[in-house]
């Protein structure tokens, strides 16, 4: 991080979040007691928050709903008291350090399989494999974990080895250890977020299939955050065997799973800092209201209570509260802080040279992309049939055909979304069948989508950037602490995609601000910003205005000087107008192919559009 | 061998499977309708058993009992879903866990203020006193019966589900929820009839659940999370998946237990991780649903 500490806000805004945090877990134990708070209260509220942090990034980041993080936060801390009680070692720091190992690996295994499914399988099989964790330790595992019983005995924590060696007897002592942990956590937490990892997570949790189609692979980045969620479950399990001396089965319990989700959406998912603050709400509500005599045992009723109604009505919880306050007082003064350019804008004024008819020269050069035989079958519907296609370097060439031709289907087999029955794409030689969208994005045929598929809650400069990264990260690599504004090679590309499909001055602004014809021009530099040799365009025109279409033709006249283009559309006029030669679909098959004066002229093409009078029906979108 | 032992087993087995099967048959057509996952459906389980508790006590009949559990049910599901459900159905899959997930908490924990923490007590029925020969060995009358109730109840869900109108749109509806929307079909009261009836299930499956084991609380928790293994093995939305999941679980659950106790639990994941490995969608479900 050498390069200049900011470039705006500087060091002190930068690092705000870290200052406050700072401040309020040194605060924290001066703060409860007047409100009838304990300092036991303050380490189980820290304890909490660490484990947050991970479910955070989990949850709150990449949109996983995980009901089963009681496995990893039980077999963390059975693994550190078991580690201290035998005792193995005396050294806290190598008992957490081996908790938070095992915790990791278990979230790499039971990650592996719940991850098989997403969505609400997804939230039942964590469930059910957090269940079974618990089984596992109570019977077969209760040699080693005690089963019902638990690890008693739990020495108070020792740092250091040999001469070096500080002991933490007191309560006093404790807190600050999990001060500084849970400090360290929250920091390491924020640089993740910020990385290029954090970025893809976020992409995921808004668009899962866009952040694939642009070449990131989702398995493996949601498979990453589980596990790193899976280890700060396991630290932190660790240190509640420690602070209260004493490793609980119930650790374990479904209820603990409950509870992280519980706290983390009332305090606030999507802000580090909400599952510490939800915490903070749930155990101080149980603390006092267990002493007020008739309601006492109500406290878990109204959590549930409010629980529901933040749900309803204010899903980001207190913690989103805050900022929709903060937002509110600072006015629209500035629209966050990943969005203003982050180098001098190259250019403003877009090339607008209108390509001189290089059409000539287009349909003669190398082949690109071809596709042989390709055949699409679903359970007795033909859908495709043994389609063969050929497009040269350089060439634009549209796919058309009147609606059910089969063109959607096909373009989704070039694009690698659907799996062929038989037949092959080839990209320059290499074999392109069955390997992915991610992978045929990687090789670079990128796909923008007929229907809008950006990164919803993202700026225009972030949707850009996940793009982007695809191409400089490859399908999957680790790269979770350095800042993903700070990557220059990055920050040019980016500029250049919003330059090209002319969205640089709207760069800070969020997606679903955007008007319906920007967000279209976004679809297309989302795929752009991958850097394909070849692009494939599923219906760019659809629900545009004429201007928009104008405007949208010359886009693509300028984009299409250095790379291929395959595009499906139902506007004639704009295909008449781009296309060097004219793919006709039918019924599944292909009836002609050539120039589009050819095509103009071709009776086939005339007998199928004759035949149905939907050729020029107003395009969806 | 202890051939006895085994036969008694597989009983326990088949009766434990039917109410899993009653369970978990609530929160699949309530999943493939509304698209909905219901974690909330264990606490409407244990407030079936409580209905039933209190009406036992009050009128000292089993069979007012299995009514009540059923009718206080059907009428919670109902107002669940018009006054919260209904807000979720064009939200994030994520928030209507989330929110039934709270409910749940509500529910459970209303219970627990009112009747305490202590296991209530639902007697066997004067008609399922006893026990039966059965050749091998003497089996509990009432889990005969309870076998017998069960399928009577399922009998009367798939009649429901495959012979009348309603259940021809919950199913068409599971096969493709869009196209019911466009086709103009009233899915509203679909949807409320659809969650009343699954509620309902699990609330009925309460009661009869009552005289097997301890009425607490609690007692949703684990049926709640068997149901979802039930419902992953034998594929969500699914009538005969969860049919024939719910038996194999309750097989897998009793055989293991004669075995070795401690992994019983244990076995029913690690066959669940087994099915959505090989076959991720589930026993009968269909590729591609999500």
């Amino acid at each position: 991080m050498s390069e200049g500490a900011t470039r705006r806000g500087g060091p002190f805004r930068e690092r705000l979040p870290e200052i406050v945090v700072g401040l309020a877990v040194i605060a924290l134990p001066f703060a409860l007691p007047p409100i009838g708070g304990t300092l036991d209260l303050a380490q189980r509220i820290l304890d909490w928050g660490l484990f947050g942090l991970g479910f955070d990034i989990l949850f709150g980041f990449t949109g996983l709903l995980a009901f089963g993080q009681a496995a990893f936060f039980g077999a963390g801390g059975f693994t550190a008291a078991y580690l201290l009680t035998a005792p193995y070692t005396e050294n806290a720091v190598l008992a957490l350090a081996a908790g938070t190992v095992v915790g990791a690996v278990l979230g790499l295994i039971i990650g592996l399989l719940s991850l098989r499914r997403s969505g609400i399988y997804f939230a039942m099989l964590t469930l059910a494999f957090g269940e079974m964790a618990y089984f596992l330790e109570i019977s077969p595992l209760a040699k080693w974990t005690g089963g019902e019983n638990g690890i008693a005995g739990v020495p108070t924590p020792t740092l250091g080895f040999g001469l070096f060696t500080l002991n933490l007897e007191t309560p006093d002592d404790v807190y600050w250890l999990l001060a500084v942990l849970f400090f360290l956590g929250f920091w390491l937490a924020r640089r993740i977020i910020r990385s290029p990892l954090g970025l893809v997570l976020r992409a995921i949790r808004d668009n899962e299939t866009r952040a694939s189609a642009v070449g990131h692979d989702v398995q493996k980045y949601k498979l990453t955050a589980f596990v790193i969620a899976a280890a700060y479950a396991g630290l932190a399990g660790g240190l509640l065997g420690l602070l209260q001396g004493y490793m609980p089965p119930d650790a374990f319990y479904l209820d603990t799973s409950g509870q992280l989700v519980v706290q983390t959406v009332i305090g606030g998912a999507g802000t580090l800092v909400g599952p510490a603050i939800g915490a903070a709400v749930w155990l101080y509500l149980y603390t006092a209201l267990q002493q007020v005599a008739d309601i006492g045992s109500l406290w878990k009723m109204f959590l549930g209570a409010i629980f529901v109604v933040l749900v309803t009505v204010l899903r980001g919880g207190i913690g989103g509260g805050f900022v929709l306050l903060w937002r509110r007082v600072r006015g629209a003064r500035k629209e966050g802080s990943l969005d203003a350019p982050m180098t001098a804008p190259v250019g403003q004024a877009p090339a607008t040279t209108m390509p001189v008819d290089r059409r000539r020269a287009r349909r003669d050069g190398p082949v690109v992309l071809s596709a042989t035989e390709l055949t699409k079958r679903y359970s007795g519907l033909l859908a495709v049939d043994r389609v063969s296609f050929e497009l040269m370097d350089g060439e634009i060439r549209a796919v058309i055909g009147p609606n059910g031709a089969g063109k959607s289907t096909f373009f989704n087999m070039l694009a690698g979304v659907v799996p062929p029955t038989s037949g092959d794409v080839h990209f320059k030689g290499d074999r392109l069948t069955g390997l992915g969208v991610a992978v045929v994005c990687q090789r670079g045929l990128a796909k923008s989508f007929q229907i809008n598929q950006l990164f919803g809650t993202l700026s225009v400069r972030e949707n850009v950037l996940i793009a982007a990264l695809a191409r400089h990260l490859g399908k999957f690599r680790l790269s979770l602490l350095r800042n993903v504004l700070r990557i220059s090679d990055l920050a040019r590309l980016v500029d250049e995609t919003l330059a090209a499909v002319q969205l640089s001055d709207r760069a800070g602004t969020p997606v679903s601000n955007l008007a319906y014809g920007e967000k279209r021009r976004l679809e297309i530099g989302l795929a752009l910003a991958t850097r394909p040799q070849v692009l494939l365009l599923d219906e760019p025109m659809a629900g545009m205005s004429p201007n928009e279409r104008t405007d949208t033709v010359r886009l693509l006249k300028r984009i299409a000087e250095g790379i291929s283009i395959v595009i499906v559309e139902h506007d004639m006029d704009v295909i008449f107008e781009l296309a060097d030669r004219i793919t006709v679909l039918y019924n599944g098959g292909k009836i002609a192919e050539g120039t589009p004066e050819q095509i103009q002229a071709d009776p086939h093409v005339r007998a199928a559009y004759l035949g149905s009078p939907v050729a020029h029906e107003p395009a969806r979108g | 061998m202890n051939w006895p032992l085994l036969f008694a087993q597989v009983f326990n087995g088949l009766t434990l499977g039917a109410l899993l099967v009653l369970v978990a048959m609530g929160l699949t057509i309530i999943f493939g309708a509304l698209g909905v996952v219901n974690f909330a459906h264990g606490s409407f389980y244990a407030l079936g058993a409580y209905a039933g508790v209190v009406a036992y006590k009050y009128s000292g009949s089993f069979l007012l009992a299995m009514v009540s559990g059923a009718v206080v049910l059907l009428v919670v599901g109902v107002i669940i879903e018009r006054g919260l459900i209904r807000l979720y159905y064009n939200r994030p899959k994520e928030d209507q866990i989330l929110v039934t997930f709270g409910v749940a908490i509500v529910v459970v924990e209303a219970i627990r203020a009112h009747f305490g923490g202590l296991a209530q007590h639902l007697p066997v029925p004067s008609w399922g006193e006893g026990a039966v020969n059965l050749g091998l060995t003497y089996y509990p009358t009432y889990r005969i019966e309870v076998l017998g109730i069960v399928a009577c109840a399922l009998v009367a869900l798939y009649l429901v589900l495959f012979r009348t109108k309603i259940g021809l749109i919950v199913r068409a509806g599971i096969e493709d929820p869009l196209i019911v929307n466009i086709l103009g079909i009233n899915v509203t009261r679909t949807f409320l009839t659809v969650f009343g009836l699954g509620t309902m299930a699990a609330g009925f499956a309460g009661v009869i659940n009552g005289p097997i084991v301890t009425v607490t609380p609690d007692m949703g928790a684990d049926v709640l999370v068997q149901s979802f293994v039930v419902i992953v093995i034998g594929g969500v939305g699914s009538f005969w998946g969860a049919l024939v999941g719910g038996l194999i679980a309750g097989e897998i659950l009793s055989l293991t237990a004669m075995v070795q106790p401690a992994y019983s639990q244990v076995m029913l994941f690690a066959a669940m991780a087994v099915v959505l490995i090989l076959r991720p969608q589930g026993l009968f479900g269909v590729q591609g649903r999500q």
